[in-house]
């Protein structure tokens, strides 16, 4: 690999990576809208408002960057950055087709569950630097959101990581078999309830309980900063929505998969992206200890029998 | 937790599912927003928009400054006087409206000063769209509500065997003097004079009613008549 084609891959990462959660925030503002009978932002931009989200980039840009006297500065600063930069990182190994990937690392599974989780660190570094009571209440309860989720997530993968026998995300598209959208539901419903809870989006925003909690870890954030928690959140989104499309849906298994390859993954991805809006929409918040019931009492055990199933059936087809 | 009220057994799934049941219904069916500042919405003409005034019924009576609860009424006027229409005649006074305004940033739309009003001078319009930049622009004085009446619906039209209007009535009824039936020659009603009478009435130019109350006074009640009065 040429250092031109590697500038010329990061770049597509990072066009990639400022186009698609535009692209989810606004198909939310959109999805939101009709599903409660109305019909969402229509001014900016002309068409149904598609420019929306730039115009809102745009006031954000404008605010005034605000930090607190008492907030640890250093930390308070670079909490936004931990959150957003490991959403680009994933997305930099995520394969939509055998040849469009930008880095096509072995063990990339493992890779992006690792990297994922680092995002959630910077949620619990906003919440304790800000010097502020409800930043600390959610910044903890992000924590522990963390600690619940992070593991039936990793035993749901770890299952179809086991049916594939692969760890890579491109070999496990490739011995996607359209019997695992059976096989493995279990597991894939385990991924998706584990993942919203990790992007503390609606029924699991505990940590951020805007009507209980003010804003939790971000209360005492404004302008670019905040933006950049909230495009965290969204490209949150497009890395998991992309990842279940991927590990569970077959990825760029499609008609004509070879030219198209690229396109399917993105519309199945797509299509988990809006079930995610979809659960905000639907499902009230959960209380904290529902949370945890949720995770430990359901998830934990669904993912394990999962795991089970899935190594008892691999050793007597081997 | 499985309390006996509780439905649908206890994992509550089938209420997870019927939640996006109905938000999938929801996004199915076409959105029916009211696109307000784009597309004027269908008001039913009775609803309270703001009030205008007819000033030429308005007679200045006060009622409706008197009856609103926010006091958010102002009614200035004068007395004027018009000469006699007829030699001899009387002059009358009429009340000139020198100011009405309406406050409202204070009213609250009870619309009572409108149900008050005795010569329907104040009405409701449809119009709601009179917001202002500036509080002190929401007193509107009598120009300005003369302005919305223009706006004001017609009255719904009357029941179908209901009796005329007054108005109506009175302008088709016949002139008094065109009627075929002519009333007779009468002779004047003055009062013939008493035996003993010391003023004609009829002389002086009081009324017989005058004239009869200055004879009860001249002559004393019988003392029948006194006890009469106190029983």
């Amino acid at each position: 690999m040429t250092a031109v084609e590697v500038v010329l891959r990061a770049v597509g990462v990072l066009a990639a990576f400022l186009v698609l959660p535009l692209l989810v925030g606004q198909a939310e503002h959109k999805v939101m809208a009709h599903m409660q009978g109305r019909l969402g932002p229509m001014y900016a931009g002309g068409f149904h408002g598609w420019a929306q989200l730039v115009a809102d980039g745009v006031k954000f840009v404008q605010k005034e960057d605000i930090t607190p006297a008492a907030a640890d500065r250093r930390v308070f600063r670079f909490a936004p950055a931990v959150a957003l930069v490991p959403y680009l990182v994933a997305l930099a190994v995520i394969p939509l087709s055998p040849s469009v990937v930008a880095a096509d690392v072995p063990a990339s599974a493992v890779f992006v569950l690792a990297v994922t989780a680092v995002g959630i660190l910077g949620t619990l570094m906003a919440g304790w630097a800000s010097a502020n009571k409800y930043s600390l209440l959610g910044g903890m309860r992000a924590a522990a959101q963390l600690l619940s989720y992070e593991l039936p997530m990793v035993l749901a993968v770890a299952s179809v990581c086991l049916a594939a026998g692969s760890l890579s995300l491109g070999g496990i598209a490739d011995a996607w078999r359209p019997a695992w959208l059976l096989w493995q539901l279990p597991g894939a419903v385990v991924f998706l309830v584990a993942a919203v809870a990790e992007l503390q989006r609606p029924p699991f925003d505990m940590p951020v309980a805007d009507s209980e909690i003010v804003f939790g870890a971000y209360t005492e954030y404004t302008g670019l900063r905040f933006a950049f928690f909230l495009l965290a959140e969204y490209a949150g989104i497009v890395v998991m929505s992309l990842l279940f499309a991927v590990l569970y849906l077959g990825g760029w298994h499609g008609l004509f998969s070879d030219q198209l390859g690229w396109l399917w993954t993105m519309l199945k991805g797509l299509v988990v992206a809006v079930v995610v809006i979809w659960l905000r929409v639907a499902w009230p918040r959960l209380r904290e200890d529902q949370l945890q019931r949720l995770a430990w009492l359901v998830l934990v055990p669904l993912a394990l029998a999962q795991l089970a199933i899935t190594g008892v059936w691999v050793v007597v087809t081997s | 937790m499985s309390s006996p009220a509780r439905k649908s057994g206890g994992t509550g799934i089938p209420g997870i599912l019927k939640g996006l049941a109905t938000t999938a219904r929801t996004l199915a069916t076409p959105s029916h927003t009211a696109e307000y500042p784009d597309v004027a919405p269908s008001l039913p003409p009775r609803s309270r928009g703001v009030i205008a005034l007819l000033e030429e019924n308005c007679t200045s009576c006060m009622l409706c400054a008197r009856e609103c609860p926010d006091w958010c009424i102002y009614i200035d006027s004068h007395k004027e006087t018009i000469p006699a229409a007829t030699p001899g005649g009387r002059e009358r006074q009429r009340n000139v409206l020198d100011r009405f305004a309406i406050d409202f940033s204070l009213c609250m739309y009870c619309g009572i000063c409108i149900e008050v009003c005795p010569f329907d001078a104040l009405h409701w319009s449809p119009e709601f769209e009179y917001s202002e930049l500036d509080i002190r622009d929401l007193l509107h004085e009598k120009d300005r509500l003369g302005q919305w009446m223009p706006t004001v619906p017609p009255p719904p039209a009357l029941d179908e065997h209901s009796a005329e209007p007054a108005e109506v009535a009175a302008s088709q009824k016949p002139a008094r003097g065109g009627s075929r039936l002519v009333p007779r020659e009468r002779p004047a009603r003055v009062r013939p004079a008493r035996v003993g009478d010391e003023s004609p009435s009829g002389a002086t130019g009081a009324t017989p009613r005058e004239a009869a109350a200055a004879e009860a006074q001249a002559t004393p009640p019988t003392p029948d008549e006194a006890g009469g009065d106190q029983a």
